[in-house]
């Protein structure tokens, strides 16, 4: 009897689980569904969940929207300032990990601070230090804002991972004579690659979907993917079927990224508070 | 971590020049910017207006506290950060106990519900603008006129309360992914003898989980009201911070008047006062990293 009731119980949660999580992922599965639709099943009301599927929208994705030149941009932005981010981060927490001084406490927490300064309250300056260097709606202006913006987090992930690779085993190269250079990238970059490799994802993840700096910095030649949707606020939004291909292309990678990062993600975004 | 540095000590010398880079990168980022915003924001600076220039002392502060939509951005920012603060923490306390459980196809239903976190801002804005809530078109209208309601034209009629709505829906995921990892780190034996000594689910979840996740709740709460303060694409998207001012927060009001009206001085005050409250919410932020840090 009791084993019963454990069991009814179980799918009673589980039933309950279910019911939120498609209640919180339907928007998204909306927006896929959508894109598959010609304009007219997209509109059409009541709204049909059995439809005859269509690439068109996607076709006119790529074809009018120069879906490739934002995406190009996205892919350009975001895998530079993550490399850029990780080889300055990575010595960093090196150097707080290991060689530890007697500010490296106030260092870190410094550090962090950074990634307090609000971006509206430095909007002005940027967009005119930005503007008088010619890096308005350049990738490179971008590129340099989201490597700024998203070092204190990557040094924290860093160091956090860093913290676990067991000291003797650093101590054991040294013994063998290794350098500075070889105990970095033949003893520690092995040990603490899935902790790197993290830290990159979570770069890649907050550099593509940024949207503040993207959208105040960018107009055309540099934006990405970000500003591109956002350009479908416009009337020329109210072409569904396009707007929901568009966007499902937008967020799909990134979306397969979180799936599979999930749980370091956690460490990262909470500098390690949080296990 | 001294112990831990005198065991590795050696040259400690060459290890600062590895972190240098990132500090000094770090140092002029954190200070050029502010500096400069704390210069414009004593100026008369309009891009479109060169004949205005030269020190103007307090005022544009003074025009900008006294202004009404400045104080309506402030009270929209607050109840933004509030709404969102107390429906995510919340719904993901519940929600994080709920995932925990045992129930056919767990892992799945983990990566559905937190999946809004990885959608970015313009995309969550227009397809809830557009797709979810369009009182023509919207799901949610032909849902409502399913059982003879009549649908609303949510963004035109609450549009700060609809905000609060689509980035709650953003963060919900953050808050039930942290929450759940903390529930997790729970020790089992603990809560199985709660229940050997009779405590029923409510009163292991007020006298165990609850304690248990306070220092996560925390974290929670911090690290969201640093983002949500700055939430700027979802309005930009979808009501352009009106009809008039009723979904502007500071973050829409610094750039409607530095982009729109090219009011230097005065977005630069707004940015200072930005700068201000962020740091103030930062510094308990800070506080609670800082004691991890000791551990």
């Amino acid at each position: 009897m009791p084993a019963r009731h454990a069991r009814v119980k179980r799918a009673a949660i589980g039933a309950l689980a279910w019911a939120v999580a498609l209640w919180v992922f339907f928007p998204i599965l909306w927006m896929g569904l959508t894109g598959f639709k010609s304009e007219a099943d997209a509109i059409s009301t009541p709204p049909q969940l059995i439809f005859h599927p269509t690439l068109a929208s996607y076709r006119e994705v790529f074809a009018q929207e120069n879906y490739w030149h934002f995406a190009a941009n996205s892919i350009a932005i975001s895998v530079l300032a993550t490399i850029v981010v990780l080889l300055l981060a990575i010595p960093a927490a090196y150097a707080m990990a290991f060689h530890p001084g007697p500010r490296t406490r106030g260092t870190l927490l410094w550090m962090l601070s950074t990634r307090m300064l609000p971006s509206v309250g430095v909007l002005v300056p940027i967009y005119l230090l930005a503007r008088n260097t010619g890096l308005l709606d350049t990738r490179t202006g971008l590129v340099v804002i989201y490597v700024l913006t998203n070092l204190p987090i990557m040094v924290w992930m860093l160091y956090t991972f860093f913290r676990e690779v067991p000291v003797p085993i650093l101590e054991a190269g040294r013994m063998d004579g290794a350098t500075r250079w070889q105990e970095i990238t033949q003893v520690l970059l092995p040990l603490a690659l899935p902790g790197i490799a993290s830290t990159g994802l979570l770069s890649m993840i907050l550099c593509w979907n940024e949207a503040f700096w993207s959208l105040n910095l960018t107009s055309s030649s540099a934006a990405p993917l970000p500003t591109f949707i956002a350009s479908f606020s416009s009337p020329e939004g109210l072409f569904f079927g396009k707007l929901s291909a568009a966007s499902t292309l937008a967020v799909a990678p990134i979306l397969v990224f979180g799936w599979l990062s999930q749980k370091q993600l956690v460490r990262g975004l909470t500098f390690g508070a949080v296990k | 971590m001294n112990l831990r540095g005198r065991a590795l000590g050696r040259k400690r010398h060459g290890a600062g020049m590895l972190l240098s880079p990132a500090v000094v990168l770090l140092l002029v980022w954190s200070l050029v910017p502010l500096a400069m915003t704390l210069w414009y924001s004593t100026r008369n600076y309009n891009l479109v207006d060169p004949t205005l220039h030269g020190f103007s002392g307090v005022n544009n502060y003074w025009y900008l506290l006294t202004d009404p939509d400045f104080l309506t951005a402030l009270l929209n920012t607050a109840i933004l950060v509030g709404g969102v603060l107390a429906i995510t923490v919340g719904l993901g306390t519940v929600l994080a106990v709920l995932f925990d459980q045992a129930f056919l196809g767990r892992g799945v239903a983990r990566v559905l519900v937190i999946s809004p976190f990885f959608i970015m801002p313009t995309v969550s804005a227009l397809l809830w603008k557009n797709l979810m809530l369009h009182p023509i078109y919207g799901v949610y209208s032909a849902m409502m006129r399913a059982v003879g309601l009549t649908p609303v034209d949510w963004l035109s009629n609450y549009p700060l309360a609809t905000l609060v709505m689509i980035v709650a829906w953003e963060w919900l995921p953050f808050a039930i992914l942290i929450l759940l990892t903390a529930i997790q780190s729970l020790d089992s034996e603990q809560k199985e003898a709660a229940r050997m000594d009779g405590a029923g689910p409510l009163a292991q979840f007020r006298f165990i989980i609850l304690p248990h996740l306070a220092r996560a709740i925390t974290v929670v709460i911090m690290i969201e009201t640093i983002f949500l303060l700055a939430v700027f694409a979802e309005i930009a998207v979808t009501t352009a911070g009106g009809p008039g001012v009723a979904s502007t927060n500071l973050a829409f009001l610094i750039y409607s008047r530095a982009l729109l009206q090219f009011d230097v001085g005065g977005a630069s005050a707004g940015g200072v006062v930005a700068i201000v409250i962020a740091n103030i919410v930062a510094a308990f932020l800070l506080r609670a990293v800082a004691r991890n840090l000791e551990t």
